[in-house]
């Protein structure tokens, strides 16, 4: 199998004031194409810091990250924009929608990005097959949190991304509506076969991936396989 | 805790408060400018006539009222009348208002002068004291000689200021002072000149309300007037009040303008602020705390606005009087009163809590229940509230123009037309962004689309910064245009065939050789045009000494004393046409003399076809019956008659004729000028040309002026465009930050914004624009009556310049949008 993510001696600092806070220290890890893997851990162990330095989203100020075999320190902001826009997927915890885009508009944003001329075709089918064909002209304040969660899932695989980021995905979501969403997240993930990296504290959640890896106070606890694969 | 919440949201607070600031500046200023010219007038009352009273006739006093003149016993007599007068130094001419005076005059402010013994002694010297600006464009010097009519006389002073003349009137005919002894050997009070007499009393103890009720109508049937110093400054002091009110409209637009924006920014801040009041509220805090702690904000900022905008506009008021040094007849001298003072900080208050109100009464109806789910907790009782709050405002603006206007059917008005304007330019603004929501191509480019999308984003403020943006853009075109119909109403002496030389009062047997002069300076004769002076003996077969006497005759009071000047020709010309009954061209004098009537003197002295009028021509009474009433151009400056006699029937009458033509440079002018002044020291010539210029002159004045007012309105425009940027900030940031987390390119993200704030700028600016040429083109048809070209200027200009404008406020920002760590967004929106 190869590797889709390679994170090597990765550390993060923020100044707070005068002082200097670590946030993450000498962080490694691999994840495997077409695994799932999740990263859980306390509030404040590091989790959303580094999956923002997995995605790009963030420059580490010690080691490196290879994304989908691109070293992300080498490429400058509209490439690492560009890496995202073609083989990654995002979910957030609070949906993360535009508030002025109906939600076929919202799933069609990454590929538009790409000027891909059947985006709005492709978001279509997405929203059906997320169980919302029938709202898709609906703009997100129309729509209930799970609803905004499952526009956002079809819009996270609407680029077929190669990995996907999840953070916290049932965060703000109850119990029944979280659990379907997860069931959706894992079943468009089987059926796309993307790598998948979910950020959680819930360790059922966790359980169900393939891959563990604990942090805390910003250093690695564990990392341990639940399954091959 | 109204404090503690308002240190955390400083930077946008204070941006609310400099939406207001301008405004109230504006509003100040002009304030303590109007009560500082009320206040100098009255003080100044008669230092600006130079007497008590004065009596004045536009021709030789008759018996009777010289009889009344001698019985008030005068201090001094002054003849004024326009003439050409010459250099002989360097020979330059130029048509002038000599005020030829005798006695002690001015018994009130002084006559001017450098040096500044020679207003005290020119009468003594027999000296002439000219205009300073006369004397410095001509390069004379005291002791220089002066040709007035057929007289010379040595210069004693140059003229800066005497009582009775103002900038204006002096920068067409300038003023020449000289004494009343030597008018008679200049012999220019010769028939037909047009002068004035005045008799100046110098009666400090008089009863001048007496004088007006007693006296004043019995010299009213008599062809004179009596003025005294308070009515002419009353005068004065009212047409100054319009002026005044008019400036004072335009401030207080800018203040509109800018409450609009702050309760527009409001609005936002208070739903970003609502789940912390829901949070209080839950805390057991009541309604009324909730309420306050943010109307006390407001309230603060109102009176920190209304402090920082009173004191630039006392700052402000001390420019006016450079300003409008040219429109004022006496020097300013500039006091603060208190009333503006604290008017300035009262309004700062009022407008920014009853503007602040609509967005502040949502505290007030706020369900705690919202700190669990956030929804739309409308009822009856806010929107009762809300209409409550509307109908206050408007009452209170209605109130204030009211008090600035003092006259409540122009009050409603101007609030009508303001509220109308706003009201358009919201509805057309939304009515556009409707259409393009439906109507834009599904096809364009993602940056297209979402850039448009982004104007539709919940909290924005779209709406009130297209009206921000149109109604700065409208006011200044509406100037614009209206400056360019103006200028096009007196746009003469380009076109050879229109005559920009007038020369008047020539004598019948003066007549050939002025023509000869003509002729030998290479330059046609366009018109050579007969008056002849009379006055209406009866109107109807009422005696006109009747009309006067009777209070309710409907007749206007000015026909009734009016020397008219009459022609007699047999053909129409341009600036003519007939509306009513038949133009003659010529009659028998045997036959019943029709003549022709224009429309404005049918109305004023109400005539109609076959009306009988019988004039007295100087001396003789001739029965006429009106024959045709005709509509008169009387802003194309040629030169218009209100009555015209046909042919055959005025030829014998005692007469003086007006010749024009056409010089095409100032030197074949200055020639011909410098020829007739010598050879007729009596005829008066006017240049047109000069006229223009004048005329150009003032109304780049009064534009500067009312373009200092649109400034407001724009910068408080650009204020509100700024604390809009401002207040979206956030939302800016996190919505680009998500667009570059799903692999937006900055390109991309700016395109995005900048295509925005583009199609703001445009469409702001020219929906603004065209309200102005439809603004423009109403006032060109109904008040100046003049066909309305518009210029493309404004779309060239105004329209690129201020869009312009806009994007580069918008984008303002965008490099902090663009350099923000998207991970730190997306941890904040947690």
């Amino acid at each position: 199998m190869s590797k889709i993510l390679k994170i090597n001696g990765l550390g993060k600092t923020y100044n707070s004031g005068s002082r200097q806070l670590t946030v993450l220290q000498n962080i490694s890890f691999d994840v495997e194409k077409g695994q799932t893997f999740s990263i859980v851990g306390p509030s404040g162990s590091g989790k959303t810091t580094l999956l923002g330095l997995c995605a790009g989203l963030d420059q580490p100020n010690a080691g490196t990250v290879e994304l989908c075999g691109y070293d992300l320190q080498t490429l400058n902001e509209d490439e690492r924009a560009e890496l995202r826009n073609k083989e990654v997927g995002f979910i957030f915890q609070n949906f993360q929608l535009l508030p002025t885009l109906t939600a076929l508009e919202n799933v069609s944003v990454p590929l538009e990005l790409q000027s891909a001329q059947d985006a709005s075709s492709r978001a279509r089918k997405l929203l059906e097959k997320v169980g919302l064909g029938d709202r898709i002209h609906h703009y997100p304040s129309q729509l209930s949190g799970g609803e905004q969660q499952r526009v956002a899932l079809a819009r996270a695989f609407s680029n077929r991304p190669s990995i996907l980021f999840a953070d916290e995905p049932t965060g703000n979501l109850d119990e029944e509506t979280g659990e379907k969403v997860i069931e959706l997240l894992f079943e468009l993930n089987k059926d796309a076969g993307t790598t998948l990296v979910i950020i959680s504290h819930d360790l059922d959640l966790a359980a169900r991936t393939q891959q563990i890896l604990r942090l805390k106070g910003g250093q690695i606890l564990t990392n341990e396989t639940t399954a091959t694969f | 805790m109204a404090w503690r919440d308002a240190k955390a949201s400083r930077v946008r607070l204070l941006l609310f408060m400099a939406s207001i600031i301008l405004g109230i500046a504006a509003v100040v200023s002009i304030q303590l400018f109007s009560q500082n010219l009320t206040d100098n007038i009255q003080r100044q009352s008669k230092s600006l006539m130079g007497a008590d009273f004065i009596i004045d006739s536009d021709q030789i006093p008759n018996e009777r009222a010289q009889a009344i003149i001698d019985s008030l016993q005068p201090d001094a007599l002054e003849v004024k009348f326009v003439s050409m007068i010459a250099f002989p130094k360097n020979n330059g001419t130029k048509l002038v208002s000599v005020r030829a005076l005798e006695g002690s005059f001015p018994f009130y402010g002084t006559i001017e002068t450098l040096p500044e013994t020679a207003g005290s002694n020119y009468q003594k010297t027999g000296g002439v004291l000219v205009d300073a600006t006369l004397m410095l464009q001509y390069n004379i010097v005291p002791g220089d000689s002066i040709k007035i009519g057929e007289l010379t006389m040595p210069i004693t002073g140059s003229l800066k200021g005497i009582p009775g003349s103002t900038g204006i009137s002096s920068s067409i005919a300038p003023t020449v002072v000289m004494p009343y002894r030597f008018v008679e050997a200049t012999k220019l009070l010769q028939f037909g000149s047009r002068k004035e007499y005045q008799f100046y009393y110098n009666q400090p103890t008089a009863d001048l309300a007496a004088l007006e009720e007693n006296v004043e109508p019995m010299l009213d049937v008599q062809n004179a007037d009596l003025d005294t110093h308070t009515s002419t400054s009353e005068r004065l002091g009212r047409r100054y009040e319009n002026v005044g009110s008019f400036l004072n409209l335009a401030a207080f637009i800018a203040l509109l303008l800018g409450c609009v924006g702050i309760a527009s920014s409001v609005n936002i801040y208070i739903k970003e602020k609502l789940p912390a009041v829901a949070v209080l509220k839950c805390m057991g805090a009541s309604r009324k705390q909730s309420f306050l702690i943010f109307l006390i904000q407001i309230a603060g900022i109102g009176i920190a606005g209304g402090v920082v905008g009173t004191a630039i506009g006392v700052g402000l008021q001390m420019a006016f009087p450079y300003i409008l040094k040219e429109f004022l007849p006496f020097d300013l001298i500039i006091n603060i009163s208190v009333q503006p003072l604290i008017m300035g900080v009262l309004l700062g208050l009022f407008m920014s809590v009853l503007f602040a109100l609509l967005p502040l009464l949502r505290t007030w109806y706020v369900s705690p229940l919202e700190v669990l789910r956030v929804g739309d907790s409308s009822s009856t009782d806010s929107r009762k509230a809300q209409y409550i709050v509307i109908g206050v405002i408007v009452l209170f603006l209605y109130g204030f123009t009211f008090w600035l206007l003092r006259d409540w059917l122009f009050a409603l008005a101007f609030i009508g037309g303001v509220l109308l304007t706003f009201a358009f330019l919201a509805g057309v603004a939304t009515l556009t962004m409707k259409a393009i929501k439906n109507f834009f191509p599904k096809r364009a480019r993602f940056t297209t689309r979402q850039s448009l999308l982004n104007l539709f984003r919940p909290n924005n403020q779209t709406v009130v910064l297209l009206v921000a943006i149109g109604l700065g853009t409208f006011l200044i075109s509406t100037l614009f245009f209206t400056k360019d119909i103006l200028l096009a109403k007196t746009e003469i002496g380009q076109a050879s065939d229109k005559a920009n030389l007038i020369t008047m009062d020539v004598q019948p047997e003066q007549l050939s050789e002025v023509v000869n002069s003509f002729k030998y300076s290479n330059l046609p004769v366009i018109d050579n045009i007969p008056i002849v002076t009379m006055r209406m003996h009866s109107i109807n077969d009422q005696l006109v000494n009747n009309l006067r006497a009777d209070s309710t005759a409907q007749i206007r009071g000015w026909i009734l004393s009016h020397e008219f000047r009459t022609t007699y020709r047999d053909e129409l010309i341009a600036s003519e046409e007939v509306l009513e009954g038949k133009w003659i061209p010529s009659q028998n004098a045997e036959e019943t003399i029709q003549i022709s009537i224009s429309d404005n003197l049918a109305e004023d002295a109400k005539l109609s076809i076959g009306d009988p009028v019988v004039f007295n021509v100087q001396g003789v009474l001739m029965e006429t019956i009106v024959g045709s009433i005709r509509k008169v151009d009387w802003a194309n400056l040629q030169i218009n008659f209100s009555i015209v006699f046909p042919e055959g029937v005025l030829e014998d009458a005692p007469q003086f004729n007006v010749l024009t033509t056409y010089a095409a440079t100032e030197k074949e002018s200055a020639g011909l000028q410098q020829d007739l002044v010598q050879k007729f020291p009596n005829v008066s010539i006017i240049d047109l040309r000069q006229v223009f210029t004048v005329v150009d002159d003032i109304l780049n004045k009064v534009s500067w002026i009312i373009n200092f007012m649109a400034f407001f309105s724009i910068l408080t425009g650009i204020i509100v465009l700024i604390g809009s940027v401002r207040t979206s900030k956030y939302q800016r940031i996190k919505e680009s930050v998500l667009l570059r987390t799903l692999g937006a390119k900055n390109k991309q993200i700016l395109t995005i914004t900048a295509l925005e704030y583009l199609f703001l700028g445009i469409l702001g600016s020219l929906v603004g624009i065209l309200l102005a040429l439809v603004s423009s083109f109403l006032l060109a048809l109904f008040i100046f009556k003049e066909p309305f070209t518009p210029s493309v200027l404004p779309f060239l200009v105004f329209l690129p310049g201020i869009s312009i404008l806009v994007l580069a406020i918008g984008l303002s920002n965008i490099r902090s949008v663009l350099k923000s760590s998207p991970l730190e967004v997306l941890r904040k929106a947690r």
